[in-house]
């Protein structure tokens, strides 16, 4: 995989030219990759680059001669930023398309709307987003981070630059609402208190009040798991309420869809995140990936964490692919138990054995005009969270996803 | 003591913001009996009209007070020639066909600019009241909807536009037959009341992130803040105002924003169940 | 007369829908057809009350939600599905019945029936959409929020749990329902009830006069376009395996009423051919990213609005009657009948 990869780094030049050829020398039958994302409405901001990303991997694999002498093809569907039509695309691919992987789902409520669907029709399903952890399913490969690779790390760095009354705004769903216990338990563990937990449905776009509650509790730090376009505008009211320099504030969301581009530099700055990807990581495999990004693109301003992710989500099934031989899902399921591993624009990305989770580098970071700026990494956290309740091995029927309980 | 002035402050910006909301389709409700559901799309395209401005370098309250409600009225213009003014005395007809341009406004303004999140920062700071911070642009608002009331109370009463206008209100008939072309007046009506939905979406812009769904927000609480105002324009606009914007700061301060917005719902059912033809169908009869 | 007329449109449905049943899952997969059918029907309760009724209800996504919401909670406690459907009529029926009192014996009309009723969808939604956490749980159901309830016990056979209708069965099951429904409604419209319930949209206040109770009236008809909304809302969630908040949205909402003017007011069909339509270039548009859909979507409401405000069955009516009457006086006529061929 990393052999064909490095092959591409030759240049731009050559990468167009290899993607004239496939067409010609691949075999008729095609292996069919489904992709099911959100490419417009309020996520688009996360689905359009994510979507960019499955095509430029598939486009990749296939420049490199396809996989087991087939062409791989993308079969995608949009869902429009709408849950329901997650059930019904993902039935759609499952039982008409008949793919033979799907990659996808943004949002924790659109892939437990589909996981069932995958599982059943027995499709290997790839969620390559950070979330909140604790799925345990055999069919199932996420290589996103969870609480405790991203969490567990920022809250006490942030908690170490602020103090310890820590106040969270969380996004009223799935994964905000696990998410805000996760850093409960974090701040507690930290020896900190928690002196708020407020709530938003994702639609909710007026924070007045919730500012002035916040004052009235005044926190030493700002934990804010917030989702989607809606809940940007608490960080322009934040800032516009001049709240900015007063409290320090760290976020497990902002920035995976490139937020810190929309908000000015005097919005963003100084905001605390952790994650696998920032732009401005200066490893060689990394510039390389932007480089074919902006070659197939134009620019490389799109890529953000969860677009890299799905990257190295396909490129993961690919190498599982060649390994197996097969696309089949049992050669391939066993082909990503056995500790595989490949090396993404991120750094290297081995899958768990035990939870279908993936063992990657996390890096703490800070807003720095319109970019991350990374401070510290932390190589090859595995996904401890949902190791210690996740047993794929010794209970390879499980279908659950656990949550933590405080 | 603090809290109390940072509580008011907010309460007066509810009420601001929803005058705000609601003042350019009030005009067009209260002048034409015309629903238009674009509003909230108006009030988006005014939105973008700024952003557009502010990136090319026009100073932004020059952007939100003039270049937004120039540009919004006259899309208004072009849509009351091509659609509306077929549609005039259909009620119904007129609320499915403003329905469909702002789908169709959703899609150009998606085509043009993409449907990611777009905003521009507050232009004035935020500034200490005792131990709290309150965001200064909320006094700006307050403002401009006063403002906004008071010209539209000046226009209405003194000039001379104001009394036809009036006129064509109450006996759309009796104003054709004195010689002023109901067409015209509807014409005007329309493009003032797409210009004030612009300057709204305007200057409410720089405090949430744009899409170009974001009218769907402002909408429903437009439409149901003009329908509980009732018949009188400016009295109707402040009544109603008024008393959503306290009720869904109170309960937004006493639990949460859901609750508030909840509240504002509930309290919209009980005023229309208890008085059918809006606040000012049984006060302040024959004001404004 | 009305007798036989009756007959023949009893017999007419029936071939119709016997025809479509064959032919159509040559041509789409049955998968797709099934939310069709059940949009159809979506179509159907808000034609009824609007087209016959004269009542333009901005919420009938409230009942759709309603129902699709009781027969998810109910499936997850019960494990059986046939009570679920009962209460998933049941619910919204009642639910539109208190609503609908309120509104007519308080003597809305019109625009203020128009706002209350979207308020309360209103409601609904962002009721159900804040409800992700654990503490909101009814039986053993987490209502779920923004993540809507998966996973709930689908269609069986009545009594035997593990026996699912699912696939080509579901499919056949939802377009016999739909006839059903569809000859109820129109028994339903050739009753007294019926007519009178048409005599109350020509002129609420003759009818009264007349000595009718025509809040009462207005209310029990409510209510049956509700438990159709209720119906086919459990449909629905049998089909998608999930129900999401925005069951309640008033995007859905909207488009029930376009499906309504598209298809055709006042007719039976036309809402039910106008939502399977509409919905179906939804779906076909989805899956292409040239153009946005939604501008798609509201220039054809603009466009029926302005030139075809009755819909696409009476203007093919229109189009047949004239077409047929000319042919019936063709040898007198026939320059007009020439004028008449460009529209046939």
């Amino acid at each position: 995989m990393s052999l064909n990869r490095r092959e591409l780094l030759g240049g731009t030049a050559a990468f167009t030219a290899a993607m004239m050829v496939p067409q010609v020398t691949l075999a008729a039958d095609t292996i069919k990759l489904g992709s099911i994302l959100d490419a417009s409405g309020i996520f688009d901001a996360y689905g359009r680059p994510m979507d960019m990303a499955t095509r430029l991997a598939v486009s990749e694999i296939n420049a490199a001669g396809g996989l087991l002498g087939r062409e791989v093809e993308v079969i995608a569907y949009d869902t429009q930023s709408d849950m329901a039509l997650y059930s019904q695309f993902g039935q759609q691919l499952t039982r008409q398309d008949q793919v033979d992987v799907v990659h996808g789902g943004i949002l924790s409520a659109s892939r437990e709307a589909i996981r069932q669907t995958m599982r059943r029709s027995q499709t290997p399903y790839f969620y390559n987003v950070l979330y909140e952890g604790g799925v345990c399913d055999r069919n199932i490969f996420i290589n996103g981070v969870t609480p405790a690779q991203q969490v567990e790390a920022l809250v006490p760095y942030a908690m170490g630059q602020s103090g310890p009354r820590v106040y969270i705004l969380a996004a009223d769903y799935n994964y905000g609402q696990i998410t805000a216990r996760w850093i409960q338990k974090f701040v507690a563990d930290n020896g900190g208190e928690t002196v708020g937990v407020d709530f938003f449905p994702l639609d909710v776009s007026d924070f007045g009040a919730t500012i002035a509650s916040i004052q009235t509790a005044s926190p030493d730090l700002i934990m804010a798991p917030l989702v989607g376009g809606a809940h940007l505008s608490f960080f322009r009211q934040w800032a516009a309420a001049g709240m900015k320099d007063r409290i320090p504030m760290a976020s497990t969301t902002l920035g995976v869809g490139n937020e810190h581009k929309v908000l000015t530099a005097d919005e963003g700055n100084g905001i605390m995140v952790a994650y696998n990807y920032s732009q401005e990581l200066d490893t060689p495999a990394n510039i390389a990936f932007k480089e074919r990004w902006a070659a197939a693109y134009g620019d490389s301003s799109a890529i953000h964490e969860l677009a890299v992710s799905n990257y190295q989500g396909v490129m993961t099934w690919a190498e599982a692919v060649r390994q197996a031989g097969s696309v089949e899902r049992e050669p391939l399921i066993e082909a990503m138990q056995s500790g595989l591993s490949i090396d993404g624009p991120a750094g290297k990305i081995t899958v768990d054995p035990q939870t279908h989770h993936a063992i990657l580098d996390v890096h703490l970071m800070a807003f720095e005009n319109q970019g991350m700026k990374v401070i510290e990494t932390l190589p090859q956290r595995q996904p401890i969270d949902t190791q210690a309740v996740c047993d794929l091995q010794a209970n390879p029927d499980d279908n659950t996803q656990y949550e933590i309980e405080i | 003591m603090d809290l109390t002035f940072v509580i008011l402050v907010e309460m007066l910006y509810a009420v601001a913001s929803l005058i705000l909301i609601s003042a350019g389709l009030a005009v067009v409700f209260g002048m034409m009996k015309v629903i238009n559901l674009a509003h909230g799309e108006f009030m988006m395209m005014g939105g973008y009209a700024t952003i557009t401005a502010v990136n090319l370098g026009v100073n932004i309250f020059v952007a939100m007070l003039i270049v937004a409600p120039l540009v919004v009225g006259l899309i208004g213009l072009v849509v009351e020639r091509l659609v509306i003014r077929h549609l005039y005395g259909r009620l119904v007809d007129t609320m499915l066909a403003t329905w469909g341009l702002s789908l169709f406004f959703i899609g150009m303004v998606t085509l043009i600019f993409g449907n990611t999140t777009t905003g521009i920062s507050t232009p004035i700071p935020g500034f200490t009241v005792g131990n709290y911070q309150v965001n200064g642009y909320n006094f700006f608002i307050i403002l401009v909807s006063i403002a906004l009331l008071i010209v539209m109370l000046a226009v209405l009463k003194a000039t001379r536009a104001g009394l036809i206008a009036r006129g064509t209100m109450q006996r759309s008939d009796m104003a054709a037959a004195l010689g002023y072309s109901p067409d015209r007046i509807y014409m005007a009506t329309f493009f003032c009341g797409s210009a004030i939905a612009g300057l709204a979406g305007a200057v409410l812009a720089p405090l949430v992130g744009l899409v170009p769904t974001s009218g769907g927000a402002y909408i429903a609480k437009a439409f149901i803040t003009v329908i509980a105002g009732g018949p009188s324009l400016i009295a109707g606009l402040i009544s109603s105002s008024t008393l959503f914007g306290l009720v869904s700061q109170f309960f937004t301060f006493a639990i949460s924003p859901v609750i508030g917005e909840v509240a504002l719902l509930v309290a919209a059912v009980v005023l229309l169940r208890l008085l059918p033809q809006g606040v000012t169908g049984k006060f302040f009869k024959g004001k404004l | 007369m009305i007798k036989t007329s009756a007959t023949r449109d009893v017999v007419t449905t029936l071939v119709v829908a016997a025809l479509l049943i064959t032919i159509m899952p040559q041509l789409i997969g049955t998968y797709t057809l099934t939310v069709l059918v059940v949009y159809g029907m979506l179509g159907l309760s808000l034609g009824l009350i609007w087209g016959f009724g004269g009542i333009l209800c901005f919420g009938q996504a409230a009942y759709f939600g309603l129902g699709a919401y009781t027969y998810a909670i109910a499936a997850v406690n019960f494990g059986e599905s046939t009570l679920p459907m009962l209460l998933a009529v049941l619910v919204p029926a009642l639910f539109a019945a208190i609503l609908g009192a309120m509104m007519f014996y308080g003597r809305l009309t019109d625009v203020y029936l128009g706002v209350i009723t979207l308020v309360v969808t209103l409601i609904l939604f962002k009721f159900i959409n804040s409800t992700a956490g654990p503490q909101y749980k009814i039986g053993d159901a987490r209502l779920g929020g923004f993540n809507g309830i998966p996973g709930f016990q689908t269609l069986n056979v009545p009594g035997r749990p593990n026996d699912y209708i699912w696939g080509d069965a579901y499919f056949y099951f939802c377009a016999i329902a739909l006839v059903i429904v569809y000859l109820l409604v129109t028994w339903l419209l050739r009753s007294s009830f019926g007519r009178i319930a048409v005599g109350i949209r020509e002129n609420e206040t003759r009818i009264a006069l007349m000595g009718y109770d025509v809040a009462a009236r207005k209310t029990v008809l409510f209510a049956i376009g509700a438990a159709i909304a209720g119906l086919s809302g459990a449909l629905f969630a049998n089909w998608a395996e999930i129900v999401t908040p925005g069951l309640f949205s008033l995007g859905q909402s909207a488009e029930i009423i376009i499906w309504c003017i598209v298809g055709g007011l006042g007719t039976r069909f036309g809402p039910v051919i106008g939502a399977a339509g509409l919905a179906y270039l939804k779906f076909l548009l989805g899956q292409q990213s040239m153009i946005d859909n939604t501008l798609i979507i509201g220039l054809i409401l603009v466009f029926f609005v302005l030139f075809l405000p009755k819909g696409i069955l009476p203007a093919v009516t229109d189009i047949w009657r004239v077409s047929f009457g000319r042919r019936k006086r063709r040898g007198a006529r026939t320059r007009r009948g020439r004028g008449g061929r460009q529209h046939g």
